[in-house]
């Protein structure tokens, strides 16, 4: 399904329906996620890449064309690199554990560590909610500070883009200005 | 999307109800999966939600843009407020303990509850800010186009 979907966005060429598209395409990987029993990262899929981001893409859309317009360089060269990069990532997922496996190096490493500290340390019934606010609350302040830091690119691009605009058209258009 | 009835109606109906949701993923992230990310994003689908089908200025009047725009530094603030504190008191940055020194489990507790309180507050207001940011800029769309 997540593949059929990928080839339908590619072959597509209205633009609407591309963006439809993937919000079909994040659904449908937040409920593989959730047959991986990652409960807390399908939500934020759900939630971030099928809802937010679509509603992003469409108001984006809404200030460029609807349709997309065919691509005039060949695409041989895109192809061969995605096709050498899939067969790297398909020869490494070779040397994965199987699926679910009790050795994998997830289910050895620190994680049974966590598991029993967490309940007489931090108290807290949701273990990744221990891990990600408490034991890597490095990260996550660092996660947070990343999207304060995108936040604010994105208003200095679009609202610095526009006051630029404004100035240039003052000094193209002087006459436009009222007097005074 | 003035004359879009039904619409209209079923947001208002719903913004409340993903408000409600969004608070309940906020503050149960302790006990069931969810937490500020999350939450932060529901939250922000509420105001968006509001201002797609009625206006932007409806939603700006709700939650102004200068608020927004504070609301997205304080988040990051609370959270490494936080950490300051308990660096304040003697402990390590980000140890929760030293919230209540005699019940760690508690303060830890609490710590969760400050940080992921601003790790949501930081969510909503990024994506409602940048949902301004596009959406100023946005020529109204005509009904039929949709």
């Amino acid at each position: 399904m997540l593949v059929m979907t990928a080839i339908a966005v590619v072959r597509m060429r209205n633009l609407f329906a591309m963006v439809m598209l993937s919000g079909v395409f994040s659904m449908l990987s937040a409920l593989l996620f959730v047959t991986l029993d990652a409960v807390d990262v399908a939500f934020t899929e759900a939630a971030v890449g099928a809802g937010i981001s679509t509603v992003l893409m469409l108001s984006t859309l809404a200030l460029t064309s609807r349709r997309e317009l065919p691509s005039k360089h060949s695409p041989a060269v895109p192809l061969f690199v995605v096709i050498v990069t899939g067969a790297a990532l398909i020869y490494g997922t070779l040397d994965m554990p199987n699926f679910g496996s009790p050795t994998a190096p997830a289910q050895v490493h620190v994680a049974p560590d966590y598991l029993k500290r967490s309940v007489h340390e931090i108290g807290v019934p949701n273990v990744v909610t221990a891990i990600l606010a408490s034991y890597r609350g490095y990260d996550t302040l660092g996660e947070t500070a990343v999207v304060f830091t995108a936040g604010i690119g994105v208003l200095m691009l679009i609202n610095g883009l526009r006051r630029r605009r404004r100035s240039k058209d003052d000094e193209d258009f002087p006459e436009k200005r009222g007097p005074g | 999307m003035h004359h879009h009835l039904i619409l209209r109606v079923i947001t208002k109906l719903l913004v409340g109800t993903i408000f409600l949701y969004a608070f309940y993923v906020q503050f149960h992230g302790d006990y069931s999966p969810g937490g500020g990310f999350q939450a932060g994003a529901i939250m922000a689908v509420g105001f968006i939600i509001y201002g797609v089908v009625f206006s932007l200025s409806h939603v700006q009047r709700v939650f102004p843009p200068w608020l927004v725009h504070k609301l997205m530094a304080i988040g990051v603030l609370l959270y490494a407020g936080t950490g300051v504190f308990s660096l304040l008191t003697g402990f390590e940055y980000l140890d929760y303990t030293a919230i209540s020194p005699q019940h760690p489990e508690s303060g830890q507790h609490y710590g969760i509850l400050l940080v992921e309180a601003g790790v949501g507050i930081t969510v909503t207001a990024v994506l409602v800010a940048v949902y301004y940011a596009f959406a100023a800029r946005t020529p109204l769309i005509s009904d039929e186009e949709w």
